[in-house]
């Protein structure tokens, strides 16, 4: 017993000096977590109050908090324009924190839940989900599309753990697509043979126009938990980020790590796609900036991936609204058009390092 | 190896045996489905009946379901096949990476951009001209593989197979986002239309499509089988190749944008088909060898009756669900195992 202590003991030193030596940058991670925050206030203020009909902030102040259901302009702000841009920032937060958890755990750069087959086996699902069950609650909805996240997720990572040399970011990112070309194209017959391809193209559009907040207060707690969960296992994803070995060397269970990563990674892609569809690359670009800014220690990286994510999609929505009013480009479009040209920056130096 | 051959006459003829062997059973299997194919339809006729209408001796009906409906589409089928096994095999071979295919390279889905904005264009895309369909997929699938291909090549290392890979997923990624814009726009009519294109199906195909395709195949194919020696020397490395005297860049760019225009002209008259490239050759491979003289033709024939053979049983089992769909089940898991067993 005693020299098991001990040894518990030493462990956790050498774990706190391993910490200790992470590239880390508090100050610049505060400051971004406070800006960020307050930015993200003035940018949800400004979205409620953009749009079609001019609405007072005071008005957008009091339908928040004395909400008066007699009132028009408050039917609008809480119908239809709170939930989209609450639900864009949640979503925006979700997916960036799933990416940031499964570059840290994967030591893959290229790692994003469209990329990875996560979101296409959430589409696959919800296809399932629109030809033979008609008609769920958004609860079950929500449960099915994290089960589908999960098919995409156990085929690409257990499939690419399968090869020889173990998961290479290549490896990964190739299992990704074959799985996603396969489920789409499951989908697609699927949705052609029921006729239900127009409903279901909504669903990958990836737009958050559509939003209700009825399903943003189911959707809510399942990603307010997995966020907190992801912080809890922040420490823990820094060390397996720098390597297995390593992690186990300081005593890190890496197995159950990977298992509730996975667990939050399936929560944050699932809920995002049952809601929004297709959003791809936030997952992606933001880690890897937020990386830049703060440093690789995932304590910080995972807390302002957040708030970046958050504020990434609520300005390309706000983007897409100003571009072509009336008639809206959809959000995952637009940030798209950022994601493609950073995905070949990364590919481009992931291969010089192969 | 090939000194092997040279010296060892004996081996030689057994291999040439074999190549033989596998090229008559692999034709023979074609004819087989295709006469399968023939039978299979809402209205049944004998095999006798079949070769009969074939010989110009049925009746106007048997004619008219023969010619008109089933043959152009069973055509079509095994010519898209062998165009997109001849483009895969000269991806394989120039990039020398087993998991080069049209689709993943973004072909299939710079044709299926063109061909969402011509929907969206024509309001009505069953009234517009017949050519313009299959050209503008053609301009699509041209322009996403220059996209990708550019952006892949470096300067005295030729294309770089792993970033090929990496980009045609990005481009891909890309274009289907431009592609959700454009589908927001459309109403539910046109988007089945669209949809019926992009999981590709051979349903509904008449002469015109086998007319749009064939001049591609015929010209394109032969100059394929006329270059498969440099294709050999291609396939043994930038620096191996440069050092037996070939025109590296310029034999690759030739053949490149030989794969590029087969495929692009395959998937304009098909409909997004994705893994034949990937299959063909592989499937190729085991049964003829390396060598491209022999395996160019074999990846023909197996592209061929992959693509005959998955929309047969897409006709007689599976209420003509699109062939796509049934070439990716089978298709992406062997992509998948061919991932699992490559070093990468």
């Amino acid at each position: 017993m005693g020299t098991n202590s001990q040894q518990g003991a030493e462990v956790d030193v050498r774990t706190a000096d391993a910490m200790n030596q992470i590239y880390a940058r508090p100050w610049t991670g505060t400051a971004i977590i406070v800006i960020g925050l307050i930015a993200l206030a003035l940018g949800i203020a400004i979205c409620v109050n953009y749009g079609y009909q001019d609405i007072k902030l005071i008005t957008v102040w009091e339908a928040i908090f004395r909400f008066d259901p007699d009132s028009g302009e408050h039917q609008i702000i809480r119908a239809l324009r709170l939930p989209r841009v609450l639900g864009g920032a949640i979503i925006g937060a979700g997916l960036s924190v799933a990416g940031a958890i499964m570059q840290g755990m994967t030591r893959n750069p290229l790692a994003d839940s469209s990329l990875l087959g996560l979101t296409a086996g959430a589409g696959f699902a919800l296809a399932l989900v629109f030809a033979f069950f008609q008609g769920v609650s958004f609860n079950v909805l929500l449960l099915i599309a994290f089960l589908g996240a999960g098919v995409g997720a156990v085929l690409v990572f257990g499939l690419s753990s399968m090869a020889r040399g173990g998961m290479t970011p290549v490896r990964l990112v190739l299992a990704g697509a074959a799985v996603t070309a396969l489920l789409t194209a499951i989908s697609e017959g699927i949705a052609l043979y029921y006729r239900i391809g127009k409903d279901l193209s909504f669903w990958y559009a990836g737009a958050i126009a559509g939003i209700r907040m009825s399903q943003l207060e189911i959707m809510f707690p399942w990603v307010a938990v997995a966020l907190l969960g992801a912080i809890a296992l922040s420490r823990s994803i820094t060390l397996l980020s720098l390597g297995e070995d390593v992690a186990r060397g300081l005593g890190l269970r890496s197995g159950r790590v990977k298992l509730a990563g996975l667990a939050i990674v399936l929560i944050l892609a699932g809920a995002a796609v049952a809601v929004a569809g297709a959003i791809g690359f936030v997952g992606l670009l933001i880690p890897h900036v937020t990386r830049k800014l703060v440093g690789v220690d995932y304590r910080w990286i995972i807390p302002c991936s957040a708030v970046l994510g958050a504020l990434l999609v609520i300005i390309a929505d706000l983007a897409a609204r100003m571009i072509n009013p009336g008639s809206e480009v959809p959000v995952a479009a637009l940030i798209a058009i950022i994601g493609v040209p950073f995905f070949l920056y990364l590919a481009r130096k992931e291969e010089r390092s192969l | 190896m090939i000194q092997d051959t040279y010296v060892l006459s004996d081996s030689q003829k057994r291999e040439r045996r074999r190549i033989t062997i596998m090229f008559t059973i692999l034709s023979v299997l074609i004819v087989a489905v295709f006469l399968v194919s023939m039978n299979t339809g809402s209205i049944r006729l004998t095999p006798i009946e079949v070769l009969r209408t074939l010989f110009g001796e049925g009746t106007s009906d048997q004619d008219l379901i023969l010619f008109t409906f089933r043959l152009p589409r069973i055509v079509l089928s095994v010519l898209v096949g062998a165009g997109l096994g001849v483009a895969g095999c000269v991806l394989q071979a120039i990039t020398r990476n087993a998991l080069a295919e049209p689709g993943i390279i973004g072909i299939n889905a710079g044709a299926g951009l063109f061909v969402l904005a011509f929907t969206a264009f024509y309001a009505s895309p069953a009234a517009s001209p017949v050519y313009l369909l299959p050209l503008l997929a053609w301009a699509g699938a041209g322009l996403s593989a220059v996209i990708v291909f550019g952006l892949s090549y470096r300067k005295h290392r030729g294309f770089s197979s792993t970033r090929l890979l990496l980009n045609g997923i990005a481009i891909t990624a890309g274009i289907s986002s431009m592609t959700i814009v454009i589908t927001q726009r459309i109403d539910a009519e046109q988007y089945q239309f669209y949809a019926r294109w992009i999981s590709g199906t051979f349903s509904g195909q008449d002469w015109k499509f086998v007319m749009a395709v064939l001049p591609f195949l015929a010209v394109l194919i032969p100059y394929v089988m006329y270059k498969s020696r440099t294709i050999n020397v291609l396939n043994l490395g930038q620096t191996m190749a440069v050092g037996l005297g070939a025109r590296v860049t310029r034999e690759q760019v030739g053949l490149l944008a030989a794969a590029i225009g087969l495929a692009g002209a395959c998937v304009s008259v098909s409909g997004s088909i994705g893994f034949v490239g990937l299959i063909g050759p592989h499937l190729a491979r085991r049964l003829v060898g390396t060598k491209h003289q022999v395996l160019v033709p074999a990846s023909a024939l197996v592209g061929g009756l992959l693509v005959i053979g998955a929309d047969t049983i897409s006709r007689m089992w599976l209420q003509d669900t699109p062939t796509g769909v049934i070439v990716a089940i089978i298709g992406a898991p062997y992509f998948l195992y061919l991932m699992i067993r490559s070093k990468m």
